[in-house]
């Protein structure tokens, strides 16, 4: 418990020093791409989903799966979509 | 797999370190937009790692995982593809509150197994259904402002940051009666849930719609950490380690946004921003409007040598974008130098100007911010303000009375000329009166701005 909180207080400082220097064109595709990571919690939906020792955990994940595999999918999905319309300007006589 | 069983549990468990080592970089290399890209790719590449390290973790039954795998992959899939670019903010809504819920079903689905919980679980379990529930909740609201489902002015009554914190202290009274699992605690779960959800609408509802980018961001902090939560229920690494990160993220995105409205965190959540601003902010307006034709604009954009166009949520709406794209063009050929000015809580989240023209094929060093072109502004010949309201209102530096009073803007009536696209003399979404309008530079260009652009161009191309 001690050591997960351990790690717990370091990634929270990691992911401050992380983020604190990106460009505000790029907020939307961080928020984005940031939100899809928060869909980690698949994981925990997976294992909730695959115990099949009582049949409402067993429902209870399934549904937490597919609210997590949105989030996942289609969180990295629409960030792909923004960065892919960032491009540097290709002619210089623009 | 067929791993011998005391290997088994080392394998997943390094899986999940190079999952989140996979996360660390993404995020890193998203500072960049020229590895922006690959970035989101590692770190889409880490989700997978640790998905497919928990699917081969011993005593799994694949058949409901399976399910749930190919609905919520198929919905998000086809989200992702089909929605506009300006309904972005939206979508990041809808998607943040699936992450949310996901969480609290994960808290409820490990109070079902019915086995007893130490506090080390238990409280977890009540934290990431409290946070996990907020999150949904407000996510969805938050949503229905955005997308004028419901209206954007702040809900307010007497007593409304009263009862919201009598809801907080009555969820938090649960969430420890359930960490040391006193009295049925089911019944306890259940009521929290409950409160939760009501608590997510409740802080949500009195915030107006132009301050969702800061409640989007919030709430996608609240994800991260709910996520996290779920991670000390299962004691899983990879969940503490990704949600922490998340969690950080948002609260830096959070405070960046506030410090670009001059507005500290909690005069956004608590002071129903736009209501007030209403009937105060039109007093000091004086002169009178000069609208102007499409032709009138041609002539004044044919002589011009410098060009600026500041967009704002407007654009957004009309999909002037493209059309914005285009006159640039136009106008560079014309011998014209084009920039567009950027303010950071332009439209309805962080950057959402960024990806609408970057969609347009504006190359981004085209983009510039306030504080890059206010010293200069005197230089601009012309500024084009497209659907661009508060962000340009001079009352920000001048009219201490204002409720944005103080936020940095982009100074356009500093510009020789300043031609505003909008539909009507309407205050903007935060519902104060603007006196650019009425300015003696100023001439408004009233309509559609898709519309209105398509005209000014179809000019230069008689």
């Amino acid at each position: 418990m001690v050591l997960l909180l351990f790690i717990f207080v370091l990634a929270i400082f990691l992911g401050f020093e992380l983020i604190s220097k990106v460009p505000s064109q790029l907020h939307t595709p961080l928020m984005s791409g940031s939100n899809a990571i928060s869909g980690i919690t698949i994981v925990g939906a997976i294992i909730a989903a695959g115990n099949m020792d009582s049949p409402i955990g067993t429902i209870l994940g399934t549904v937490a799966l597919v609210a997590a595999t949105i989030n996942v999918v289609g969180g990295y999905l629409v960030t792909d979509r923004m960065l892919g319309m960032f491009k540097r300007k290709e002619k210089s006589d623009r | 797999m067929n791993l011998p069983d005391y290997l088994q549990p080392n394998f997943t468990n390094f899986s999940y370190i190079v999952a989140s080592i996979l996360f660390i970089f993404g995020l890193k290399m998203l500072s960049s937009a020229d590895t922006a890209r690959r970035g989101n790719f590692l770190s889409s590449m880490g989700m997978l790692l640790a998905v497919v390290a928990t699917l081969l973790s011993a005593g799994m039954s694949y058949q409901w995982i399976v399910i749930g795998i190919a609905i919520g992959g198929g919905i998000g899939a086809i989200a992702a593809r089909t929605v506009k670019m300006t309904g972005m903010p939206e979508m990041v809504a809808i998607f943040n509150g699936s992450g949310g819920v996901a969480s609290l079903l994960v808290g409820l689905a490990e109070h079902f197994k019915g086995t007893d919980m130490e506090v080390a679980v238990a409280l977890p379990t009540a934290l990431a259904v409290l946070i996990g529930g907020v999150t949904f909740t407000g996510s969805l609201v938050a949503y229905g402002k955005l997308a004028e489902k419901i209206t954007g002015k702040p809900i307010l009554f007497t007593g409304q940051n009263w009862l919201n914190l009598l809801l907080l202290v009555a969820a938090l009274g649960l969430a420890i009666a359930f960490a040391f699992q006193t009295g049925n605690t089911t019944v306890l779960l259940l009521v929290l849930v409950a409160l939760a959800l009501v608590l997510g609408v409740a802080v949500v509802i009195p915030i107006g719609g132009a301050d969702m980018p800061v409640v989007i961001a919030l709430l996608n902090s609240y994800s991260g950490l709910a996520a996290c939560a779920a991670g000390f229920i299962i004691r899983n690494n990879v969940l503490i380690v990704a949600g922490a990160l998340v969690g950080a993220s948002g609260l830096i995105l959070t405070s960046i946004m506030c410090k670009a409205m001059n507005r500290s965190l909690a005069n956004v959540l608590f002071s129903g921003f736009g209501s007030a601003a209403a009937s105060s902010g039109g007093a000091k307006v004086e002169g009178e409007a000069r609208p102007v034709s499409a032709e009138d604009a041609y002539y004044i954009l044919e002589a011009a040598r410098s060009v600026l166009f500041v967009p704002g949520y407007g654009m957004a709406v009309a999909q002037a974008q493209h059309a914005a794209e285009e006159l640039g063009q136009i106008l560079e050929r014309n011998g014209a130098e084009v920039n567009y000015a950027i303010h950071p809580v332009a439209g309805r989240m962080p950057g959402h100007m960024n990806v609408l023209l970057a969609e347009a094929n504006v190359p981004y060093e085209l983009l510039s911010e306030p504080e890059d072109v206010n010293p200069v502004m005197n230089t601009i010949d012309v500024a084009i303000v497209i659907g661009a309201n508060d962000v340009v209102n001079p009352a920000a530096r001048s009219d201490e009375s204002s409720p944005i009073y103080g936020m940095p803007i982009i100074n356009v009536d500093h510009a020789k000329t300043c031609i505003v696209l909008k539909r009507s003399l309407n205050p903007g979404f935060a519902g104060i009166q603007n006196a650019l309008f009425f300015q003696p530079n100023t001439r408004m260009l009233f309509g559609d701005a898709k519309a209105t652009l398509q005209a000014v161009i179809s000019e230069f191309k008689d």
